[in-house]
């Protein structure tokens, strides 16, 4: 392997020491992207909690590569946003060939308006890596155990015990919350029996990663080539992209009959490869086969266990909707779960997680099974059509865009549900829209917001606007910040920036009051009452 | 009069949508009922679009492959 993966030493828990730690506010299972992220938010809020993994290293093989902006925002406002943008590659140019022929490309131009790119590619393995050396900044707060596998649990109204097994020793553990990040095959969700159903595809899919001294591009340019039917791998698809490190991404559609053991097999993998970029010098670092289901839990949140990440949804990976979208959840989540614990908020907040992510989720499902279907024609006449758009997509812009090789992942937008106002002032966004950045001398908006509530005003008419307790943040007469927000316009932001009000710029404080609460879960209150 | 076809898209932004609605439609038919329903919808499309010369264009880029 290109990378070498850092083992993470096992250290005794308290409780193995004859301590008495008392009970956790929150116990995270799984210290995958999701579980790391969870406790690094939790513990911006300053909330305490304690990360159980079975394992004692990040991602074996690159597994999620393909991140997207509003997911590197998200890792901005956690604190490894610069290290990923430095190390990852921001692609830019994308070619479409059907056949031998170059159907069209385009160029994702980098917008100067926003500090993230459309998207990079990294290695899972790094960012893992990061989240563990960020994880180090709050001693007090994250208790990352490893070779710690959780076994049971016991559920109650007030909490969780977990049974935790390590080599030294069981011992029990006591949290207010379980958050089961434990990935797509979670042993929480089969323990406690739920449903996890959906749409199961047939198809097998071969993925490696090729380390190449020389890139396979005629410039440096990193791109991404996409096939339909390629002359090297008849009837099939295939994907090429760059990672760091001179490693490129291969994904091979093999069909429904493959033997993912036989294809995985070097004397199968060298030869494909080589089809593919040539006569050229290469190793082959990483090589799976995998097939998959588009499938979700019916509700995330279970009382005092909540499901994050792929243990709530598993999605195919064309559009890079898994790590995304679970880094989403995230987000959504945190700040929810914070509240609750610090006695701001009611517990039915985190009704508002399940039923704002399960939308997010649903979109996911929805746009990467339409990018498989596309991919995996099920008939003749599905053939026939796929194969039609390809050819008219040379000369037809419409055609162009029904070609589908993988929807890319954009946040979701909450507008008409839970915890959004309705939209009261029109020269704003809408309630539920993820905040665009925008330049700000010195720095970037979404920075300035950072992870609480924030009072965002703009325009003179609303400069008097206020709201105890929470930070106020006034533009006037700034044209990068009005392009997207419009001018005499109150916001309250969410600390996971969406846009939970949008006001008009004499708003009373009483309207203000009223925003806030409702962001934090008051009418979710009222229809339960 | 001849036309040529326009290059706007204007499908979106229900593109995807679209294309879900039509593979529904012919899921579960037999080939030849399939190409009857393919049929059927072009002679609807066609009368949607009413224009001689644009059909006449339509006609004619399809018969490229």
């Amino acid at each position: 392997m290109h990378y070498q993966n850092r083992e993470y030493p096992y250290q005794t828990p308290p409780e193995l020491k004859g301590e008495n730690p008392g009970k956790y506010p929150v116990a995270i299972v799984g210290a995958g992207p999701i579980g790391m992220a969870m406790a690094i938010d939790l513990a911006l809020h300053g909330i305490r909690s304690v990360i159980l993994d079975d394992n004692n290293k990040v991602s074996v093989g690159s597994r999620a590569i393909c991140w997207a902006k509003r997911t590197l925002e998200i890792f901005d406002r956690l604190g490894i946003g610069d290290r990923m943008l430095e190390k990852g590659v921001t692609w830019k140019v994308g070619r479409l060939f059907y056949g031998e022929k170059e159907v069209f490309n385009f160029d994702l131009l980098p917008d100067d308006a926003h500090k993230m790119p459309a998207f990079i590619n990294l290695q899972q393995y790094y960012v893992e890596e990061y989240l563990v050396d960020r994880i180090a900044d709050f001693p007090d707060l994250i208790d990352l155990r490893w070779l710690s596998k959780v076994t049971g649990e016991k559920i109650e109204d007030d909490g969780v015990t977990l049974h935790v097994q390590t080599a030294e020793g069981n011992y029990d553990l006591r949290a207010g919350y379980v958050l089961a990040c434990d990935g797509c095959k979670s042993q929480i969700r089969q323990r406690m029996g739920l449903a996890f159903e959906g749409q199961i595809f047939e198809e097998h899919f071969l993925i490696t990663d090729v380390e190449m001294p020389e890139p396979p591009f005629e410039s440096e340019t990193p791109e991404r080539w996409f096939w339909f039917n390629p002359p090297f791998h008849a009837g099939q698809s295939a994907l090429l992209h760059r990672q760091p490190d001179n490693i490129y991404r291969i994904d091979l559609q093999l069909g429904p009959d493959a033997d993912p053991i036989e294809e995985a097999k070097s004397e199968h993998v060298i030869p494909r490869v080589k089809q593919i970029i040539g006569d050229r010098e290469f190793k082959i670092d990483w090589v799976s086969v995998y097939s998959f289901t588009c499938a979700m839990l019916e509700r995330f949140v279970h009382g005092r266990v909540i499901f994050v990440g792929d243990s709530a949804h598993v999605v195919s990976p064309f559009g890079a909707r898994g790590g995304n979208g679970g880094i989403q959840d995230v987000d959504n989540l945190g700040w929810k779960l914070a509240a609750v614990l610090k006695g701001e908020a009611e517990p039915v907040l985190l009704d508002s997680y399940d039923e704002e992510r399960r939308h997010g989720a649903r979109e996911n499902i929805k746009n990467s099974s339409r990018a498989t279907n596309f991919m995996t024609p099920k008939s003749k006449m599905e053939t026939i059509f796929r194969d039609s758009v390809l050819t008219l997509a040379s000369d037809l812009p419409f055609a162009r865009t029904l070609v589908n090789s993988g929807r890319l992942s954009v946040p979701c937008t909450l507008d008409g549900i839970g915890l959004q106002m309705p939209h009261l002032n029109k020269n704003g966004a809408a309630p539920g829209t993820a905040c665009p950045d925008a330049p700000l001398p010195g720095g970037w908006l979404l920075n300035q917001l950072g992870g609480e509530f924030v009072l965002l005003t703009i325009g003179e008419k609303a400069r008097q606007a206020s709201l105890p307790g929470v930070t106020n943040l006034h533009f006037e007469n700034n044209a990068a910040v009005s392009a997207h927000y419009g001018d005499d316009v109150i916001y309250l932001i969410r600390p996971d920036q969406h846009i939970a009000a949008t006001l008009d710029a004499e708003a009373d404080s009483e309207t203000l009051e009223r925003a806030l609460a409702y962001a934090k879960g008051k009418p979710a209150l009222e229809t339960a009452s | 009069m001849r036309k040529t076809l326009t290059q706007t898209d204007r499908l979106q932004p229900h593109g995807d949508d679209f294309y879900e609605l039509l593979m529904a439609a012919h899921d579960g038919l037999a080939f030849d009922q399939s190409a009857a329903l393919n049929a059927r919808l072009v002679l609807i499309l066609a009368n949607e679009v009413g224009d001689f010369g644009t059909l006449t264009a339509a006609i004619d880029r399809a018969k490229k492959t």
